[in-house]
């Protein structure tokens, strides 16, 4: 029963790492950008939410809300100054754009807000440790499962905004075929911008659910970025729900990695990321071959 | 008056410069077939045209307004569409994906997604397949009619009958004479001489970037356009 409780941890842990992991994907997908700066604009979403808690008092649900916005205005921002010229440059110039964009931004929360570890748990009352128990060994988190389900609510929002709006048609004709795309009248430049926006709006939701169900400092940025890499490469760049796939995969191999061993936790996860990646170079060479 | 109107066009490729000074008028209705061998420039002129290719000098002017700095996409909207050469369907996307794209972006008019499978009733059962999968003709038609529910004024059409089996280039030739006895305005780049010929009321033959024949279809000969064609008669006017 242990074990069945760890996997059921690792599913919804998984959609935790979903969550942060759809617009890294999204981005990938639609502009073959790695924004290496992913991780640290979603720190910068949840010290935003913390800020406003902070100050007003209001829920952070609330406060997610009116950052949101704010967040979407950023990637739009983002896209037209920084990463479309970068984009014109090169592959490797967008990496090291986004580079430098997360040390700004990691060292900006560090003067604003200081080395301290913060958590949005506080507020958020019993939401942050209430389970549902199933027999003695099996505890369900309310908090774990609501991240769950917004997660699986907001991978089949992005796909069925992706399958059936002229904005998704046109996101998925730009990341076919861009110099097409502008012949049937797509106008890249906006089209990248919302996907951007986009984009950042999802890790801020991921942002925040981190600071509602762990801690948070200027620099927890990096460590999020790899979960959400590991879970991208594991799913599948690009599908939305391979990603949820894929960061269930990562949470589970975590959760069964700790019950084997205290140290386990990350290595397991690490593990499954490179047999996926290995499974992945396999695939490509065999297809290569035949 | 001319609905679309190129003057001294030049376009490069690097260093190459793929169109020499190109002028030419193309009236309300016509068909202008444009033709000569590999490497004559005619893609170039036609993508130079669409915006897709950027302009080393010359205008391009639609309906009397001048239209080189509009960029590609907003050229559909105001009635230029390009079918490119190898179709370059968004292979991933349905059918009816491919022309709902183009459908939203282009302008009000005659033509809609149903018309469209009316001109083309091949496409009506493949609607929701995966424009990867359809056979060379059923993307050719899927292309056109990617180009025509944008409703143009100018449709520009690039090599159509490319890498197609002769079945599906009949299909595809009797489509497109229907769609000009209806009245289209049509460039199109043909390496087929004698189907050219066939649809178009004017033919300008290209090499090496530049316009070496020009005339009404019906006063030229095969032989003439061939010459042409092979640089054996420079500077002819028919």
């Amino acid at each position: 029963m242990i074990w069945l409780n760890q996997v059921i941890q690792g599913v919804l842990l998984g959609g935790y790492y979903a969550l942060i992991a759809c617009g890294l994907s999204f981005m990938f997908g639609v502009m073959r950008i790695i924004n290496l700066s992913h991780g640290d604009l979603g720190i910068l979403a949840a010290f935003l939410v913390w800020a406003i808690v902070e100050h007003s008092g209001m829920s952070p649900f609330v406060a997610l809300a009116l950052v949101l916005p704010v967040m979407g205005a950023l990637g739009w921002l983002l896209q037209r100054t920084m990463l479309e010229r970068s984009l014109r440059a090169g592959v490797l110039v967008p990496l090291l754009t986004t580079f430098g964009l997360a040390i700004v931004i990691q060292n900006l929360l560090f003067l604003e807000f200081g080395a301290d570890i913060r958590s949005l748990a506080p507020a958020i009352g019993d939401l942050a440790y209430d389970s549902w128990g199933i027999g003695r060994h099996i505890y369900v988190g309310h908090l774990a499962a609501l991240i769950f389900l917004v997660a699986v609510l907001m991978l089949g929002g992005l796909q069925l905004m992706l399958a059936r709006t002229p904005l998704g048609r046109s996101i998925r004709a730009i990341a076919e075929d861009p110099d097409t795309a502008e012949l049937v009248g797509i106008d890249s430049r906006r089209v990248y911008a919302a996907a951007a926006a986009i984009a950042v709006m999802t890790v801020a939701v991921g942002g925040t659910f981190l600071g509602m169900r762990a801690t948070f400092s200027p620099y927890a940025g990096p460590a999020q970025l790899i979960f959400a890499f590991e879970a991208v490469v594991i799913g599948g760049i690009g599908s939305m729900w391979g990603t949820l796939a894929g960061g269930i995969v990562l949470g589970v191999a975590q959760n069964l990695g700790a019950q084997i061993a205290p140290n386990g936790f990350l290595i397991a996860g690490h593990a499954a990321f490179l047999l996926a990646l290995g499974a992945r170079l396999a695939r490509h060479r065999l297809k290569g071959l035949a | 008056m001319s609905l679309l109107r190129i003057e001294n066009l030049e376009a490069r490729h690097g260093q190459l410069q793929a169109v020499r000074g190109i002028s030419l008028e193309v009236r309300e209705g016509e068909t202008l077939a444009l033709v000569g061998a590999n490497g004559a420039g005619k893609t170039t002129l036609l993508r130079a045209i669409a915006g897709a290719h950027r302009l080393a000098a010359g205008r391009v002017w639609l309906d009397g307004a001048d239209v080189t700095a509009v960029p590609a996409f907003r050229r559909l909207a105001l009635g230029i569409a390009l079918v490119p050469e190898g179709r370059r369907l968004f292979t991933d996307m349905t059918v009816e994906e491919n022309l709902l794209v183009a459908r939203a972006h282009g302008r009000r008019g005659p033509w809609t997604v149903e018309r469209v499978l009316e001109a083309f009733p091949m496409l009506r059962a493949r609607l929701k397949a995966k424009a990867g999968s359809l056979s060379g003709g059923e993307q050719q038609a899927t292309a056109i009619g990617r180009a025509l529910v944008a409703n143009p004024r100018v449709l520009l059409l690039d090599e159509v009958s490319l890498g197609l089996a002769p079945v599906a280039v009949e299909r595809v030739y009797e489509c497109l004479e229907t769609l000009i006895a209806g009245g289209a305005t049509i460039v199109l780049v043909e390496q087929d001489l004698a189907r050219a010929l066939r649809v178009a009321t004017r033919v300008a033959c290209m090499l090496e970037g530049s316009v070496v024949l020009e005339g009404a279809a019906a006063d030229m000969t095969r032989e003439q356009v061939t010459e042409a064609y092979f640089g054996l008669s420079r500077g002819v006017e028919a």
